[in-house]
C-alpha cells in the first residue's frame, strides 16, 4: 500500500550505490598507485644495471701512450641481457668526440664525479633508457673528459609492467567484487531492522495500537518514538470516539428503551383500537430506528475491519453452536426450532467477530421470516468448501429479486410487516467477500429461503 | 422469581419493574453500583439485570466483582452498545446474556427464561394448584402423573393466567403480552393456544373458561 506516499529514491539503493561507487574509485586508484610504484621499482632495477654497465666501461678506460684506450669487459653488456632480447646501444665520447659506438645517441648531461645520470628518450624511433657518466682521465701528456653513455630498449620492462598491471587489475577487480558483495550484505543488514519494524507494524490487527517494544538500532529510536507517540495519540482519540459513541448510544437508546417500555405498559391499559394501533406503530418505529442504528454501526465496523482481518484459527461448528445458544431465546419467542446439523469440528481461519456478525444476521433473517412453530435448519459442512447453510420454512425469496437482495438497504417485496434495515445480507455478503468466500441466496425445493455462506 | 434490576434511568427502571410485576415476579431496583452491592449482599436473587453505564461506575466492574466473588446468580446485561465486540466482551466478563436497548419485553423475558433454564437447580420454581404442577422455567406442566413440555407461547399464556387466577383477560391483552410487535398476529392465534392449553389441562382441577365478549379466565374447581 504505497498509494499516496511520495517515493524519493531508496535508502537501499543509495547505500549500495555509495558503497559500490566508493569501491570502484578505490579499486581504480589502487590500480594506478600500485602500477606506478611497480614501474618506478622496475625502472630503478634497469637504471642500476645500466649504471653498473656505464661504470664498468668507464673503469676499463685508461690512457696509454697519450691515447685513450677503452678495453671494456664482455660483462659490461652481458649484464644487460634480458629475456626479451632488448637492444643495447652505447657511445663513448672523448671531450664530446665520439670515440666508439652509435652516432646520434640522445644527449644527456652526465653528473660530475662518476655518478650516473639517467633519462628516457627516443632513439631510432624506439623508447630507450639512457644512462651516462663521465670521468676525467689524466695521463702524462693527456687530459681528457671521457663520457660513456649506454642505452637499452624497454621491451622487457614494459613486459614486466604489463604483467604487473594485469595482476594488479585482477586484484583490483577481485577487491571490487568482494566490496560489492559486502555492500549488498551491509545494505541488507542496515535495512533489516527497518524491514522488521515495517512487518511488525503491518501485521498488526486493526485494534492493535500498542507501542513498538521490540529493540531497534539507536538511529531508528527517533522514528520509533514518534511512531509510538502517534499511535498513543491515535489510541487516545479512538478511545475518545469510542467513548463518545458509547455515550451517545447510551443517551439515545436509554430514553428510547424507556419510551418503548412505557408504550408496552400503556398498551396493556388502553382499550380503544385506534389508540392501541398508535401505540403499536410507535413501538415498531422505535424498533426500526434502533435496529437500523445498530446495523449501520455494524456495517461501518465491518467495512473497517474487512481491510484488516483479524485472522484466527476457529472452529466453525463452535461458532455456529454458540450462536444457536445466543439466538435460542429469539427462536423460542416464535416457537421456532433451531436445528444445528454439524460434524465434530470444521477448522477455519477468519475474523471471529465478523463471522459471528455475518452468520447471526443470516440466522436472524431466517428466524424473522420463519413461520410460527416451524424449523430453521443450520447445517455446517466441509464439502466442497467449509460452509454454513441456513434454511427456513418461510415464504422464500421473491423469485426475480434474489440477485439484488444483498444490496444495501434492499429488502424483499414480501418483507412487509417485518422489521429490518436491509443491511443484514449486505453485512453477510461483505464478510464472505472479505474471507474470499461467497454468499449464495436461493430457495429450497421444498420451500423456504436457503442461504449459503461459503469460504 | 426474584429479580434485581440495576439501572440508573428511573423511568426505564419503573417501566421494567411494572412489567416484571405484571408477570408475577418480585423485583428490587438499585440505581447505583453501591446500592446494587448492598442489595445483592443482603438478598438472594434468581437473576440480576444490569445496566452498563451507571452514575458511580461501570456496570462491567460490578460484573467482574460479582464473578470474582464466586457468586453464581446469573446476570443479564442491558446495554446501549450494540456492537458485536462490546457484546462479546460482556460475555467474556461473565455475563450470562445481554439485551440491547431498546428491547422487546418479550425478548427480555425469553432471555431470562433461557438463562434460568441453563442455571437450573438454583431456584424452586414449581407452582402447585390441586393436582397440577407448573414449572414456568423448565416449561413443564404436570397434570396428575403426566408431564407435558409446553411450547413457548403456551407456556407464556399459562403463566399469565396462572399469575392472576380468577381474572378475566381479553384476547387483545393476551396478544400484547405474548407476542412481539414485529409479529402480525390475529386474535385467532390466542384461540389456538387456549385450545391447546385446555387439552393439556384435561383431567385437572383447573380449566380455562370463555367469557363471551370479555375474554378468558383460569378457574379452579
Amino acid at each position: 500500500m504505497t498509494e499516496g506516499v511520495r517515493v524519493s529514491g531508496s535508502l537501499r539503493n543509495r547505500l549500495a550505490t555509495t558503497l559500490i561507487g566508493g569501491a570502484a574509485v578505490l579499486a581504480i586508484l589502487l590500480f594506478f598507485v600500485v602500477r606506478s610504484y611497480a614501474a618506478q621499482i622496475a625502472q630503478q632495477g634497469q637504471d642500476s644495471i645500466l649504471g653498473a654497465s656505464v661504470t664498468s666501461i668507464l673503469d676499463a678506460a685508461s690512457v696509454r701512450d697519450g691515447r685513450v684506450e677503452v678495453d671494456f669487459p664482455y660483462a659490461s653488456f652481458s649484464m644487460l641481457g634480458t629475456e626479451s632480447d632488448d637492444r643495447i646501444f652505447y657511445a663513448i665520447y672523448q671531450d664530446d668526440k665520439l670515440l666508439s659506438g652509435y652516432e646520434g645517441m640522445p644527449a644527456i648531461d652526465p653528473k660530475v664525479g662518476g655518478e650516473s645520470s639517467y633519462r628516457t628518450a627516443e632513439f631510432q624511433d624506439t623508447p630507450v633508457r639512457l644512462a651516462a657518466a663521465s670521468r676525467m682521465l689524466v695521463g702524462a701528456d693527456l687530459r681528457a673528459q671521457l663520457t660513456v653513455s649506454v642505452a637499452q630498449t624497454q621491451d622487457s620492462l614494459s613486459g614486466t609492467l604489463n604483467r604487473i598491471s594485469r595482476n594488479v587489475a585482477m586484484f583490483g577487480a577481485g577487491f571490487f567484487l568482494l566490496v560489492v558483495l559486502l555492500a549488498f550484505w551491509a545494505t541488507s543488514a542496515a535495512i533489516g531492522p527497518l524491514a522488521r519494524l515495517t512487518t511488525s507494524v503491518a501485521r498488526r490487527g486493526p485494534q492493535d495500537l500498542r507501542p513498538v517494544t521490540s529493540p531497534v538500532p539507536s538511529e531508528m529510536v527517533p522514528l520509533v518514538t514518534s511512531l509510538n507517540n502517534l499511535m498513543a495519540r491515535l489510541d487516545q482519540s479512538l478511545g475518545r470516539s469510542e467513548d463518545f459513541i458509547a455515550e451517545a448510544a447510551h443517551r439515545v437508546r436509554t430514553p428510547l428503551a424507556t419510551v418503548r417500555s412505557h408504550a408496552e405498559a400503556t398498551l396493556q391499559r388502553v382499550d380503544r383500537e385506534e389508540n392501541r394501533q398508535a401505540m403499536r406503530s410507535m413501538i415498531r418505529a422505535i424498533d426500526e430506528s434502533s435496529r437500523a442504528a445498530g446495523q449501520l454501526l455494524d456495517h461501518a465496523m465491518i467495512t473497517f475491519r474487512a481491510d484488516h482481518l483479524d485472522r484466527q484459527d476457529l472452529d466453525l461448528v463452535d461458532l455456529v453452536q454458540d450462536l444457536a445458544v445466543r439466538l435460542g431465546p429469539i427462536a423460542d419467542m416464535r416457537d421456532v426450532d433451531l436445528q444445528v446439523d454439524a460434524p465434530v469440528a470444521v477448522p477455519i481461519t477468519g475474523d471471529a467477530i465478523l463471522l459471528q456478525n455475518a452468520i447471526r444476521n443470516i440466522v436472524d433473517n431466517a428466524l424473522k421470516y420463519a413461520p410460527r412453530e416451524s424449523v430453521v435448519h443450520i447445517a455446517v459442512t466441509t464439502f466442497p468448501s467449509p460452509r454454513v447453510t441456513v434454511r427456513d420454512e418461510g415464504p422464500g425469496f421473491p423469485v426475480g429479486e434474489i440477485s439484488g437482495l444483498s444490496g444495501r438497504f434492499t429488502r424483499g417485496s414480501n418483507a412487509d410487516g417485518i422489521i429490518g434495515s436491509g443491511l443484514g445480507l449486505t453485512i453477510a455478503q461483505d464478510v464472505a467477500a472479505a474471507h474470499g468466500g461467497a454468499l449464495t441466496l436461493g430457495n429450497h425445493p421444498k420451500g423456504g429461503a436457503c442461504v449459503i455462506f461459503s469460504f | 422469581m426474584k429479580f434485581l434490576l440495576i439501572e440508573d434511568n428511573y423511568d426505564l427502571a419503573q417501566a421494567i419493574c411494572a412489567r416484571m410485576q405484571l408477570d408475577g415476579h418480585v423485583i428490587d431496583h438499585a440505581g447505583t453500583i453501591a446500592d446494587a452491592i448492598a442489595f445483592s449482599d443482603s438478598g438472594e436473587y434468581d437473576l440480576i439485570l444490569l445496566d452498563v453505564m451507571l452514575p458511580d461506575g461501570d456496570g462491567r466492574d460490578f460484573l467482574r466483582r460479582h464473578r470474582a466473588g464466586k457468586l453464581t446468580t446469573p446476570i443479564i446485561v442491558l446495554t446501549a452498545r450494540s456492537q458485536v465486540s462490546d457484546r462479546i466482551s460482556l460475555l467474556d466478563l461473565g455475563a450470562d446474556d445481554y439485551v440491547t436497548k431498546p428491547f422487546d419485553h418479550a425478548e427480555l423475558e425469553a432471555r431470562c427464561r433461557a438463562v434460568l433454564r441453563r442455571n437450573a437447580g438454583t431456584a424452586q420454581t414449581v407452582t402447585r394448584v390441586g393436582n397440577v404442577a407448573f414449572d414456568p422455567v423448565a416449561g413443564v406442566l404436570t397434570v396428575g402423573e403426566t408431564a407435558v413440555s409446553l411450547r413457548n407461547k403456551e407456556l407464556r399464556l399459562l403463566e399469565v393466567l396462572f399469575n392472576a387466577p380468577g381474572q378475566i383477560f381479553p384476547k387483545q391483552k393476551l396478544v400484547d403480552r405474548l407476542f412481539s410487535y414485529d409479529d402480525d398476529v390475529s386474535e385467532n392465534a390466542i384461540e389456538v393456544y387456549i385450545g391447546r392449553l385446555r387439552k393439556h389441562l384435561e383431567g385437572s382441577q383447573l380449566q380455562i373458561s370463555t367469557h363471551r365478549g370479555l375474554g378468558y379466565r383460569l378457574d379452579h374447581d
